[in-house]
């Protein structure tokens, strides 16, 4: 039976959909990155929003989300850092051939 | 005290240490292999079934730690694969000539220990959400490692891997909320067959499965696994698919085997069947060796699957969960011997393809011999740990009357033949010797130790039969106790 | 909070979400991200979650953002305009249908569960024995220690994974230099440098000290020190060091490996990760000092990015 208290956990299965077009769609690592993050927020919504009594909210759910915060920024970084390293060395990989070029046709 | 914490604090510790220490301090491996050595033996010594609560808070509340027969066999494989690949990659990651210490040769080892961590904590753990954690520990070592060697592939493999786990989290929300709980042994207590289970266990699945690079979401790792450097490889095929492996085994036999409709145990056991055809047929047509191996790995994953549906029929279930669990540890072993083999042989011929292999059993005997050992047990013959695998699981399907499974697990061995008979008769053909470097001892004895535990390892078949069938909860029901023959 | 406020703020996160999945331009999506995580942690206050709260403003919204905002800089200045190539309509439509019918499923599993709080009551009966009052505290440095102490690693592996992809001749120099001074701005930014990071400092003692009783904790505070490391390094007043430098590398690993060692401690009295009786506060306080100084550190590092050549251009 829904209530009012699932609207925010409603709100994150809409934001896993949501993330997971943008994952599919977006070609480029950076937003496939901001989408990833999109969808992690979302299940975070049912992961905390579901574990609400009327009076108290259950703590358990929130560290288990806090955690779940820490991680994806750790790998967020690392994976931002990847996405640069992958263009420097496609940008090295069109300078060496830009110079082969120019190299040949002299 | 127990070796259930030490096995996941003993690395972590190793993995300060080398921040701190970086390739200086890359010898402490020496003293880490016979410590992680004696921790692994006092666990298989356990009574089954061992456990313990960290911080002895009850549940729902702690984390349960426990030793079933699966985390014994698959922590013991781990910690024979990581010690001898650790001693492999000493040389590989060694300072240049004047002394300098490169990226690559700093971050391997801290990686290196947090991936042993992270698999030891996510084969030893109950808990749902610790096994997330301990899945973005492995994964995070993994990519970092794939990244030492192609960076676009270690990318794809990243974001792959990330939505793997934000599905298997997804999966961990909805059950918690369900259950107020996510340990696996409360939950297969509890467990109802309602929407939100079912709906958690879909997508779970759908993540392991990515985690497992099971076909046809196994398009991640013949790139990654055969770009890395040859330590890097082995501990990706043999060790990080596995962990996935390990936590979909758990889910659905011991979590949830009441909710799981043997439709989806067929369909899984298809993909499967179409893993091994698939990867061993890719591996035929590879041309270059470590794309190869990787595709071997593809295809050997597949048998993990095949046996699923074998698990759950009363008749021979046993003694496909035992084969299916030799299988993967046969694998690891093997696997890793495998990679570190192509390794040396690649890197002494200074070429990628098959064809430049000729002649290299002139110069590098021993590892011909270990590349030929890893074959053996990936293709299933006597004595090796893959033949025992093999045999459990062919005896399973046909006591069950499964034809079909019974047709791939063959059929596969008769092309892993034909994609490793390849490359092994390349390094026989020719009749010049090529030129090499002098060979490092220690690196050449890496893959024949390795190769060498694939094969003997066989002969202790009833005692790895006897491990994997511990844990009541996990594993076939106590019907029917086969005696391997 | 009224349902419409409720409703109002739900469809505020889902629509800045769609903005920032949706619009072609690249800074415009992450600054639409830093408003959707605000948002989040408004929704995290609304539903009296307010340590979820702090953490997705700090760590969510803030050093995500600020992480997404450096990449791009970087990647422009690689040549990299940051245009997703256009995706065929067959794709998006499938797309399309294949994530509506997800988000209905996963909907529909989330209305059959009915809210509830289970474990809060278990938790609260217990909290006394560990001497503190903030429960998410409690859940996260003594219950489900184990989880935090593996997730600290992650969180150092991930720096050493960025370290990793210094190339050849840059490892084991700084990364390179935030500072704006540099390129010709910022006395603003010089005056915030000097002035934020002791203000950082304050705070970030003061969250982890309070965090045992009220909302806060390490990883809060650990994000606000991070904050301010990376505000100093913009106004010049903090240089990033070496990443073979001694004391670098102690303030990373002071957290996890204390964590660690009192991990261990514990067994000599009975448990991995166990507390003796009376003594649990001190452990907790001590474990989670050590983690914000260490995650200050880390999360700062992450930002800064990887070794930079002395020839290099940014």
């Amino acid at each position: 039976m829904p209530t009012l208290m699932h609207l925010y956990p409603l709100t994150g299965a809409a934001l896993v959909g949501l993330g997971l077009y943008g994952i599919v769609t977006l070609r480029h690592p950076l937003r496939q990155l901001l989408a990833v993050n999109v969808v992690g927020a979302g299940i975070f919504l049912i992961l905390g929003g579901l574990g609400r009594g009327t009076a108290s909210t259950d703590p358990f759910p929130q560290a288990l989300v806090i955690t779940g915060i820490v991680v994806a920024v750790a790998l967020t970084a690392f994976g931002a850092a990847l996405v640069v390293r992958v263009a420097e060395e496609e940008r090295a990989r069109d300078d060496t051939a830009a110079v082969e070029a120019t190299g040949d046709s002299a | 005290m127990s070796p259930l914490d030490l096995l996941v604090a003993v690395p972590l510790a190793l993995m300060i240490a080398a921040v701190l220490l970086g390739s200086r301090g890359r010898l402490l491996l020496l003293a880490a292999i016979p410590v992680m050595a004696g921790l692994t033996v006092w666990l298989l010594l356990l009574p089954e079934g061992t456990a313990h609560i960290v911080g002895d808070w009850n549940l729902p509340l702690g984390i349960l730690l426990r030793a079933d027969g699966v985390a014994q066999l698959l922590v013991a494989a781990t910690s024979a694969c990581a010690s001898i690949i650790g001693l492999y990659a000493l040389r590989e990651f060694a300072p240049g000539p004047s002394g300098s210490e490169t990226a690559h040769g700093y971050a391997f080892w801290p990686l290196f220990y947090l991936l042993w961590g992270g698999a030891n904590a996510g084969f030893l753990t109950t808990d749902l959400f610790n096994l997330y954690v301990a899945l973005e520990m492995v994964s995070l070592a993994a990519v970092a490692m794939a990244a030492m060697g192609s960076l676009r592939a270690a990318l794809q493999y990243f974001v792959v891997a990330l939505v793997g786990s934000l599905a298997y989290l997804l999966g961990v929300a909805l059950l918690f909320a369900n259950y107020a709980t996510v340990d696996i042994t409360l939950l297969a207590g509890t467990a109802r067959p309602d929407l939100a289970t079912k709906v958690a266990l879909a997508v779970m699945t759908a993540g392991l499965l990515i985690k497992a690079a099971v076909f046809p979401l196994h398009g991640w790792l013949p790139p990654a696994h055969a770009a890395a450097p040859a330590p890097a490889s082995a501990l990706l095929s043999a060790i990080v698919v596995k962990v996935g492996f390990v936590i979909l085994l758990r889910l659905w036999f011991e979590a949830f085997p009441a909710i799981v409709a043997p439709a989806a145990l067929d369909v899984l056991g298809w993909l499967g069947a179409l893993a091994v055809i698939y990867g061993s047929i890719q591996a035929i047509r590879q041309e270059t060796l470590k794309a190869l191996v990787a595709y071997s790995t593809v295809a050997q994953i597949g048998y993990l699957l095949l046996a699923f549906p074998l698990v759950v029929t009363a008749a021979g279930s046993d003694r496909a969960w035992a084969g299916m669990t030799i299988h993967a540890i046969a694998h690891m072993l093997a696997k890793a011997a495998m990679f570190l083999a192509a390794g040396l042989m690649l890197k002494a011929v200074n070429g990628h393809r098959l064809e430049d292999l000729s002649g290299l059993v002139r110069v590098m005997p021993l590892t011909v011999a270990a590349f030929g050992l890893a074959a053996i047990s990936l293709m299933g013959l006597p004595p090796s740990a893959g033949f025992i695998a093999k045999f459990l699981l062919l005896e399973a399907a046909l006591e069950q009357g499964a034809v079909f499974q019974a047709a791939i697990l063959l059929v596969g061995g008769l092309m892993a033949a034909v994609y490793l008979f390849n490359p092994l008769s390349r390094t026989f053909a020719g009749r010049d010797t090529p030129v090499t470097e002098a060979k490092d001892t220690l690196q050449t004895a890496a893959p024949l130790a390795l190769g060498l535990l694939a094969v003997s390892l066989g002969f202790a078949g009833q005692a790895m039969v006897d491990i994997s069938a511990g844990v009541s909860q996990a594993g076939p029901p106590a019907a029917a106790v086969g005696e391997v023959p | 909070m009224t349902l419409a406020f409720d409703l109002i703020l739900c469809l505020m996160i889902v629509g800045t979400a769609a903005a920032a999945l949706l619009t072609h331009n690249a800074l415009a999506a992450i600054v639409f991200f830093i408003v959707f995580g605000n948002l989040l942690g408004l929704a995290w206050l609304a539903m009296n979650a307010v340590n979820v709260a702090m953490a997705e403003i700090a760590i969510g919204a803030g050093i995500t953002g600020v992480l997404l905002i450096l990449t791009r800089q970087r990647l422009m200045a690689l040549g990299d305009d940051l245009v997703s190539a256009e995706t065929p309509g067959w794709l998006r439509a499938g797309a399309v249908l294949a994530c509506t019918g997800l988000t209905a499923l996963v909907g529909s599993a989330v209305l059959s569960v009915a809210p509830a709080d289970d474990l809060g009551g278990p938790i609260a009966a217990l909290l006394p024995e560990l001497g503190i009052e903030n429960p998410v505290t409690g859940v996260l440095l003594a219950f489900r220690a184990y989880d935090t102490l593996l997730e600290t690693f992650v969180l150092l592996g991930a720096l050493v994974a960025v370290w990793s992809l210094a190339p050849g001749n840059a490892w084991p120099r700084p990364p390179a230099s935030l500072n704006l001074a540099e390129s010709g701005g910022g006395s603003v930014a010089q005056a915030f440098g000097r002035l934020l990071l002791p203000l950082a400092l304050v705070m970030a003692a003061y969250l982890v000290w309070a965090g045992s009783d009220f909302p806060g904790g390490a990883f809060q505070a650990g994000t606000v020190l991070a904050g301010g490391l990376i505000i100093a390094a913009i106004g010049g007043a903090v240089a990033w060091p070496r990443a073979d430098n001694s004391i670098l590398r102690a303030v990373l690993v002071l957290g996890p490996g204390v964590f660690l060692i009192i991990g261990l401690a514990g067994i000599a009295l009975g448990r991995f990760l166990f507390y003796p009786p009376g003594f649990a506060k001190a452990m907790i306080v001590a474990i989670e000092y050590s983690l914000a100084l260490s995650i200050g550190a880390t999360l700062a590092l992450l930002l800064a990015g990887r070794s930079v050549a002395p020839d290099h251009r940014s």
